[in-house]
């Protein structure tokens, strides 16, 4: 559906050169619901951009349906953009124009006679649950609730491609459920392929089938969301869901203890009975729970376990790690 | 003696306010007509031509035009009175009486608007922009259904500002040969001692500067949400 080829976006200052994205190369599937995650700065927006040309890439190319776009511009790009919805962080709605105006706005750009615009705002106004708000301006709604206007205004003309650029950034929790519900909602109905870029894992967790981890301009790992957040690879997935993971712990405690390992159970492995195991083998390991927790990606469940272990040296230490290594996912965890 | 010149006041007032008041009418009807027109489809130029956001390889345009409102704007409006009549002669075959008087004015306030409307729409959201371009809209729609819209309220306080300053130029023009009220002013009140006149002709003109704030006010208050 979206295949970004040796993609390449480069900012040129008069002396300094940036190098935002970076030989990135990534299929995204149709029908899929794909995450980009990554620090802020790593270029994840700047390639979101560059599918319906917000931004140009200085190399690269990017095929969609097999075309490849980078060179439309006029009709044909509009064109493109007709077929391709998206949302924002700051929702950029018409301030001084009603909720209902700012959905027809979508469909005039599509040259939608007025009478089927008539007919289809509400409709959109409904599936976003917002029907009664059509004659309202934006100033007057809350955040979940300008997002949603602004969803219903980037589906009003049926594209194939969704893209959210930290659309639930700028939201409280209560407000980013609501617009993760809608999205969901909508993903269910309808046979659309969303790319949504964020830095909150929270909302990772909770919405994505695949995962891509940017850092510093270059894509370090693509896998499943199940499989990302339960086993990740890479440096930046590790910190990414270590982070999110460390807010549940008051930094004191984690300052405090010295070795600080991270053990993930995957739904295979979540009944194993590794604790005790390890007390019952390593008669000279102590090993206290700090924090544990159960959630869910995709409906499966990852446990984990955060443990601190104190063990009467280093070698003691190596066989019990290698232990838990063969029978569950461990990182070491730094209090930075 | 105070009874004396209230009627020598009212006198005058009685022969010369409505043929002044029509000449003001008609220097600033021309003027802020035109310039709301040109004025606004000059901002717009100054506006779209500027980055790169709608029209590539168009900055020398803009450069050009910018710096030509520059050189407009930096020649003081009474000099420009003097300096733009031969322009004057040959648009409508007169130097001296409101139509005349309505040239250097409309000059002066069609640039002067331009860089109004061209600062408010640079306040519109680059955001909001930005989601009108993703949609596929073409240029024509963004500029009628989102930068006049977003930009309204400050363009309304824009034509406030330049109808206002427009009745402070029209004194001006009429010092040399536009007549109006501001000449009213000048002839009677200055070089004659109408004191009468003078007050009568500045409450006048505070009156009509306090109404045209207030409706702009008023209307800017509408347009923003």
């Amino acid at each position: 559906m979206i295949r970004f080829e040796n993609l390449s976006v480069k900012f040129r200052n008069t002396d300094t050169e940036y190098t935002a994205v970076d030989k990135v190369n990534l299929t995204i599937n149709k029908g899929e619901f794909f995450g980009i995650v990554g620090a802020s700065g790593a270029g994840k927006s700047t390639l979101v951009r560059t599918v319906n040309l917000l931004q140009k890439p200085t190399s690269g190319n990017v095929y969609i349906n097999g075309e490849n776009i980078v060179n439309y511009s006029g009709q044909k790009l509009r064109n493109l953009r007709l077929n391709i919805g998206m949302i924002f962080q700051h929702f950029n709605l018409i301030s001084n124009a009603t909720v209902y105006d700012n959905i027809a706005f979508a469909l005039k750009a599509s040259k939608t006679p007025a009478k089927e615009i008539h007919k289809r705002v509400p409709e959109l106004l409904e599936l976003v649950g917002l029907a009664d708000k059509a004659e309202l301006f934006p100033p007057s709604l809350s955040g979940g609730q300008k997002q949603r206007v602004a969803i219903a205004r980037a589906l009003a003309n049926n594209p194939q491609i969704l893209l959210c650029d930290e659309a639930t950034s700028a939201l409280d929790p209560d407000n980013t459920k609501e617009v993760i519900q809608t999205l969901r909602n909508i993903k269910n109905h309808y046979p659309i392929t969303i790319l949504f870029i964020t830095h909150q894992m929270e909302v990772a967790k909770s919405l994505f089938d695949r995962i891509a981890v940017m850092e510093k301009g270059r894509l370090v790992e693509v896998a499943p969301s199940y499989t990302l957040f339960a086993t990740p690879q890479s440096e930046a997935a590790k910190a990414l869901i270590s982070s999110d993971y460390k807010k549940a712990v008051p930094k004191k405690v984690l300052e405090q203890e010295k070795d600080l390992y991270m053990i993930t159970y995957k739904e295979e492995g979540a009944f194993d009975p590794v604790i005790s195991d390890v007390s019952r083998k390593f008669l000279n390991t102590d090993l206290s729970i700090i924090e544990g927790n159960i959630e869910y990606v995709q409906d499966k469940p990852i446990g984990r376990l955060l443990i601190s272990l104190r063990t009467r040296d280093e070698k003691d230490k190596e066989s019990v790690i290698s232990y838990l290594h063969r029978k569950t996912f461990i990182s070491r965890l730094d209090a930075e | 003696m105070s009874s004396q010149l209230l009627e020598s006041t009212i006198n005058i007032l009685q022969n010369e306010f409505l043929k002044s008041i029509y000449e003001t009418a008609l220097m600033i009807g021309i003027s802020f007509s035109l310039s709301l027109v040109f004025g606004l489809a000059l901002g717009f130029v100054l506006y779209l031509t500027s980055g790169k956001t709608f029209f590539e390889k168009t900055i020398s345009l803009n450069k050009t035009v910018s710096a030509f409102i520059n050189i407009i704007r930096s020649i003081p409006f009474i000099i420009l009175v003097v300096f733009s009549l031969p322009l004057t002669f040959i648009l409508v075959g007169t130097k001296i009486g409101p139509i005349a008087a309505s040239v250097p004015l409309s000059i002066a306030a069609i640039v002067f608007f331009a860089r109004l409307v061209e600062s408010a729409l640079k306040e519109v959201d680059a955001g909001v922009i930005e989601a009108a371009i993703a949609t596929g809209a073409s240029h024509s729609l963004i500029i009628r259904n989102v930068l006049l819209v977003e930009a309204a309220p400050a363009i309304v306080r824009g034509i406030t500002i330049t109808f206002i300053n427009l009745i402070g130029c029209s004194a001006m023009a009429g010092m040399v040969g536009g007549g109006g009220i501001g000449n009213l002013a000048i002839q009677y009140g200055y070089y004659r001692y109408e004191t009468g006149v003078m007050i009568f002709t500045i409450v006048v003109l505070v009156v009509i500067v306090q109404l045209a704030q207030l409706t702009g006010d008023r209307i800017a208050r509408l347009l923003t949400h």
